[in-house]
């Protein structure tokens, strides 16, 4: 990485924690907390199932409103504040920038999802009184959170550099959705005939397939989830974002900033 | 050689949101910096400085033309390691401190790690915020802001400096300091291209200036060579507190103070109205002319042409 992305980088982690954005862990915590002392009371047996639950989807709405709604800002906000003209009169190229703002953005989320992680596994201790091998499959679920942000956090900023802050945070919102259940897409897909086909297949691989990234529930349950899955989403997820982020690149490079 | 040569630059936007139609930001502009030179970029509020300025930042690309710095292109990463550029009515990032955004900058300019630190403590000095180093620039005043915004801008000892109306928001001590530090980087071999509307500023600080107006370069050259382009007036001060009425008829400017009388009149009536002194037997005290002033050159470019006025 080249030290000027290494910088933009750092600033846009520094700004994430300057504006607390990190406050979220106070939240993620109490809920933890709460959870885990009413768990115990209320449920026989399936604590451990409902803390995992409840723990891995708290940090991926976190992390899904920490992505988006500071990702649509990332570009939009330094043109909006003209902090982006005494960036590009450097020897920063825009490229550069755009990598720089993603990096800090997923270096920020990633810091966020281990602090929250310490979180769900003091509930787990807390409810369990121990932890087994098979918690380490949380860990997977939460490589594979973190996946998700990456390609959030790419798409937020792809958005970002050429629309408007309301409409980004639609586009990348509906987005996620979508990809939640790009599965039942390419199910539909599959099941289609004649121009639906083509266009359900089309729209099927090209929105992210976050369903594939969510084995939260395949986790609390215990089963274990495979290497070669594991392997395909780390693939798959790094060239999906490097796809987003060169079209986001490319897009940027061309753009006067008025 | 050149420090800035701008070769046809020129702008059009596509306005409307339906029916796109073009509309010229900047005329075909062609201008020549040399090397140590002050240059005053003047014009009125959308006379097309700020996007000459963005164009040569590489920030808003050309229609048409180009442009040379220190003899590289515009998007030459070794010609902006070499250059400063300070915004109009900067804005930055009100997190930092003002240390930490000048540390953050002249790392993204590649300045030496070692040597950052002093160069940053220097620089806030020399702009007057030595005090305000470890504040948050949220805190700051508009002064504080555009002295930050100054700062920046000369923080990696660029040969070129940009400054896009550096004496916004500023009050008088502070207009004087920065007129002061424009002339130290003068002194220091730099090149400095800046805008402005303020015809005082501009007057007393540069070598050449050229006034842009409509987006058209009206004029370019020192500000002796302009304004004496310029027809001037004449002051004509007599014994006496009586006006010949052939000075009246030429249109004078006349005041009366104790027993001495000044009239104003163009210098092309200048004869005839002496002629008109002595003809009523008044003692003639001094004939003087009336220098023009570049705000007199500004305000004469910023009048239509005649095929502009038929084009409207």
């Amino acid at each position: 990485m080249s030290s000027r992305i290494w910088h933009i980088a750092s600033n846009t982690f520094r700004e994430a924690v300057r504006d607390r954005v990190l406050y979220n862990l106070i939240a993620f915590a109490l809920l933890m907390s709460g959870a885990a002392v009413l768990v115990g009371q209320i449920s026989i047996g399936i604590e451990r199932l409902v803390v995992i639950n409840l723990g891995l989807t708290a940090i991926s709405l976190f992390g899904l409103v920490i992505a988006i709604f500071i990702g649509i800002g990332l570009v939009s906000k330094e043109i909006d504040k003209r902090t982006l003209y005494t960036v590009l009169s450097r020897p920063v190229r825009r490229w550069e920038f755009i990598a720089g703002k993603f990096f800090g953005l997923s270096g920020t989320l990633v810091v966020n999802t281990f602090f929250m992680a310490i979180g769900v596994f003091i509930a787990l201790l807390y409810v369990s009184h121990h932890l087994t091998h098979a918690d380490a499959g949380v860990l997977v679920a939460l490589y594979f959170i973190i996946l998700q942000f990456v390609i959030l956090t790419a798409l937020a900023l792809l958005f970002s550099s050429f629309s408007s802050p309301l409409l980004s945070a639609v586009f990348a919102f509906s987005l996620f959705v979508i990809g939640s259940f790009a599965e039942d897409l390419r199910g539909f897909a599959r099941l289609s005939h004649g121009i639906a086909r083509w266009l359900a297949t089309g729209a099927a691989y090209l929105v992210p397939n976050f369903s594939a990234l969510n084995v939260v529930s395949q986790v609390a349950h215990q089963v274990s989830v495979s290497r070669q899955l594991i392997a395909y989403n780390t693939a798959y997820a790094v060239l999906y974002t490097l796809a987003v982020l060169s079209a986001t690149a490319l897009i940027f490079e061309r753009r006067n900033l008025k | 050689m050149a420090a800035i040569e701008i070769l046809g630059l020129e702008k059009t936007y596509s306005v409307g949101f339906w029916r796109k139609r073009p509309k010229r930001a900047l005329h075909p502009l062609h201008l020549a910096i040399e090397d140590g030179e002050i240059f005053g970029f003047l014009g009125p509020n959308g006379a097309g400085k700020t996007t000459t300025l963005k164009m040569l930042m590489g920030l808003v690309f050309p229609s048409g033309g180009g442009a040379r710095i220190l003899g590289m292109d515009l998007d030459d990463p070794r010609m902006k390691a070499q250059i400063g550029f300070l915004p109009e009515q900067p804005y930055f990032y009100d997190y930092l401190t003002a240390r930490e955004l000048l540390t953050y900058y002249g790392q993204l300019s590649g300045v030496d790690s070692r040597q950052l630190p002093r160069k940053v403590d220097s620089t806030l000095e020399r702009v007057g915020l030595r005090d305000a180093t470890d504040v948050q620039l949220r805190k700051f005043s508009k002064g504080m802001l555009q002295r930050a915004g100054i700062a920046q801008a000369i923080l990696h000892d660029p040969k070129v400096v940009f400054l896009d109306e550096p004496m916004s928001g500023l009050d008088p001590m502070g207009r004087r300091e920065v007129r002061s530090l424009i002339e130290q980087l003068k002194a220091e071999g730099k090149t400095v291209f800046f805008s402005t509307h303020i015809l005082s500023d501009a007057e007393a600080l540069c070598d050449r200036v050229a006034v842009i107006n409509l987006g058209q370069l009206r004029g370019v050259g020192a500000v002796a060579e302009l304004t004496s382009g310029v027809r001037g007036k004449v002051e004509i001060v007599w014994q006496g507190t009586s006006v010949p009425a052939a000075i009246k008829s030429l249109g004078a400017e006349t005041h009366v103070a104790g027993d001495t009388t000044r009239a104003i009149i163009s210098e092309q009536h200048q004869d005839a109205a002496i002629e008109a002194v002595r003809r009523e037997t008044l003692r003639l005290i001094s004939v003087t002319p009336v220098r023009v002033s570049l705000e007199d050159y500004f305000m004469a470019q910023l009048k239509p042409s005649p095929e502009e006025v038929v084009a409207r």
